[in-house]
């Protein structure tokens, strides 16, 4: 990964820094709380929740296992329906591949839909050097590029903005990228969004090259799949002459029923509705009919290694609903920014140090910043075990810093290893949970917790505070 | 270069699979539906979802719909209208505003200036509130249902409705560009508070077309 958030102090540190941020603590508290309501009600309509869980996970399974197979299946399916297919090893494949594509074009803009995969890769910034400007058109994306700042959720990026600070990003920011925000703007949502449109009009009806991302590619047939809200989506997908969609390999499925599965679970997990408000579905490219030209760059990026720990591979069935990081006690009170990539929260957690490894700090601490309460378990829609993951990684850490022999109990070895790194864990003593750490309670299941059961409120205080109280 | 990156990933991904058992198909043992495939039922519940999702949805029979449709033009104020080729002209035959065929075809400007599209659908499916859009004659391409910002749709009743989900994949055509919508374009980015109508159709009316069968 190249996006690596420079400079990023390790988890726990970022973690109290972001404590001592009122609003962003109110704003996030807000925020997961309202979604977490709405979602176990939107989940609880389906009474065979528990059996879409389990096909969801087991289509991933099987999709990753023959994932060569996969792959090689779409790659023809969307070249026999008109587009193009690139592979990129890693960042720099992938960016420079683009930035190519679009200087074929001749255009130096590109309008971008929100799209997790070309955030870690760094997208924006390699065009910028390139000297293509790269336009958000995600609300989220909007507030946060205009306000020179980094997501902080993986489906409502800005959720630590609130309504006043977007006003004042919109007043003083829009002018400088595009057409400004109207005189006397207030900070009501419905003006918000409407500033946003008038200011993101004008690109999309002008815009020649299109970035993506895609949440499905089907290999049977070809298709990509962009699950959304605000039709920004569709205006990139649509309107352009030129579109590339930048993919991790992982979000192949084998077969067009399968999407039945997951555009039933996606939108009730990440939005909490029976369906979001739109999906565009493509393949390839149509006479007469959106992009022309059409571009699929297939991304490893680190990927492959995940594919290779049997244990933590499982985080590759991910499908970005975020739902883990809502009920996240650890994410509500440390925010996204604290995990120093642009996969915040449980998933991130387990994701980021296995794309980049754990050399880094902010890597290497990663695999503690939760309580292993299991949550994130339970809810997860493509049934991923973040908290046995975040052990084995919590043993991978301990083992690079060389303090555990194998025969030495892991949990002492996590403890001397803090002991020694206390920039990275300033309090070692908390993981003296070991015995906790290392046997995660197994929750009973997505029943039980969507009968109802809920976090236990707990008061707004430190960070460090809380965990030292919930985890002895 | 693409090529040589082509090969080292799978080449990654069998040495990193190999050791793996072999992984079946999924069981699919979830619901087909969650309710019964009932006429009337669905096209209440269609009624109801998309209601929910702040579409404004009417009931109309064939020889009401001419009428219906110039109505609702004037109640919100568009002066003009485009329309994909195999839409019926007997629909407008009350209707006195601009009618755009699709000629030229419409640059996204000239879209832009057109207040309404009227389209008919692919299929709707009930228990999601979704009607579902495939470049049909009587839809026409994507641009024309996403730049102006009221969308009339009309979907014909009960034959175009389907329960559920798994019961609408089925009969979609995946090398025709698929467009679902469920309500009008929304956001909740701004501290959750549901926005309807951002970038496209601001304002989503379905009428539900009553036919025999
Ligand atoms: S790990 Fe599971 S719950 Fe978290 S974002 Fe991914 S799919 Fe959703």
């Amino acid at each position: 990964m190249s996006d690596t958030f420079l400079g990023m102090p390790a988890f726990p540190q970022a973690a109290r820094v972001a404590l001592h941020n009122t609003t962003l603590r109110a704003n996030l508290r807000h925020a997961t709380h309202t979604i977490r309501a709405k979602r176990a009600q939107a989940v609880a309509e389906l009474s065979d929740w528990e059996q879409l869980r389990d096909a969801g996970r087991q289509i991933k399974d099987h999709t990753l296992r023959h994932l060569d197979r996969y792959l090689i299946q779409l790659e023809q399916a969307v070249t026999e329906s008109g587009g193009t297919v690139h592979w990129a090893v890693d960042a720099d494949d992938a960016n420079r591949i683009v930035a190519d594509l679009v200087k074929a074009t001749g255009e130096s803009e590109v309008v971008k839909v929100k799209s997790m995969a070309t955030q870690e890769i760094g997208l924006n910034e390699a065009l910028a050097a390139e000297g293509i400007t790269a336009y958000e058109t995600d609300l989220a994306e909007l507030i946060v590029q205009l306000g020179d700042d980094r997501p902080s959720h993986i489906l409502v990026p800005a959720i630590h903005r609130n309504r006043a600070e977007i006003r004042a990003i919109f007043t003083s920011e829009m002018a400088a990228w595009g057409r400004a925000a109207p005189d006397g703007l207030t900070d009501s949502p419905g003006d918000l969004a409407e500033a946003a449109r008038l200011h993101l009009r004008e690109k999309f009806l002008r815009a020649r090259v299109a970035i993506s991302g895609a949440n499905f590619m089907v290999a049977e047939t070809g298709t990509l799949v962009v699950v959304e809200s605000e039709g920004n989506g569709r205006m990139c997908l649509t309107l352009p002459r030129t579109l590339i969609s930048v993919v991790g390999v992982e979000k192949v499925v084998p077969t067009w029923r399968d999407l039945e599965v997951f555009l039933q679970t996606l939108p009730r997990l990440s939005t909490a509705e029976r369906m979001n408000p739109y999906t565009s579905m493509w393949t390839g490219t149509v006479d007469g009919d959106g992009p022309q030209d059409f571009h699929l760059v297939l991304l490893d990026n680190g990927r492959t290694d995940v594919l290779a720990d049997a244990v933590g591979r499982q985080a590759l069935r991910c499908i970005r609903c975020s739902a883990c990081l809502n009920v996240c006690p650890v994410y509500e009170r440390a925010g996204g920014h604290a995990y120093g990539s642009v996969y915040p929260g449980p998933i991130g957690a387990i994701l980021t140090p296995q794309l980049r490894g754990t050399t880094s700090a902010i890597d290497a601490s990663l695999p503690f910043a939760s309580s292993l309460c299991g949550a994130c378990y339970e809810v997860c829609p493509v049934a991923i075990d973040i908290p046995e993951v975040l052990v084995h990684l919590r043993e991978r850490v301990v083992d690079q810093s060389g303090a555990g022999h194998r025969t030495e109990s892991i949990a002492m070895a996590a403890v001397s290893w803090a002991l020694r790194h206390p920039s990275v864990l300033a309090t070692a003593e908390r993981l003296a949970t070991t015995t906790r750490a290392l046997h995660p309670r197994r929750p009973p299941g997505v029943r039980a917790w969507t009968a109802g059961r809920e976090l236990p409120e707990l008061p707004a205080q430190s960070f460090r505070d809380w965990w030292k109280e919930n985890h002895r | 270069m693409t090529q040589a990156a082509r090969e080292r990933i799978l080449a990654r991904i069998r040495s990193a699979v190999e050791q793996t058992p072999d992984v079946p198909p999924p069981t699919r043992d979830y619901l087909t539906a969650h309710t019964r495939d009932d006429p009337t039922q669905n096209t209440e519940r269609l009624h109801r979802n998309l209601t929910e999702y702040r579409a404004i949805v009417h009931r109309a029979t064939p020889t009401r719909l001419p009428t219906l449709l110039a109505e609702r033009l004037a109640a919100q104020g568009a002066q003009s209208i485009v329309v994909p080729d195999g839409v019926p002209d007997a629909w407008f035959s009350a209707c006195a505003i601009q009618r755009y065929g699709d000629r030229g075809p419409l640059t996204p400007a000239a879209l832009d200036a057109i207040d309404a599209v009227i389209t008919g659908c692919a299929l709707a499916i009930a228990e999601t509130g979704t009607i579902v859009l495939d470049g049909g004659p009587d839809q026409g391409r994507r641009a024309l249902t996403l730049v102006p910002d009221l969308h009339i749709c009309v979907v014909r009743t009960p034959a175009q409705i389907v329960p559920s989900v798994p019961l609408a994949l089925p009969l979609l055509a995946p090398d025709r560009p698929l467009t679902w919508i469920s309500g009008p374009s929304a956001t909740s980015d701004i501290e959750l508070d549901r926005v309807e109508g951002v970038h496209g159709p601001r304002r989503l009316e379905v009428v539900l077309l009553e036919t025999e069968g």
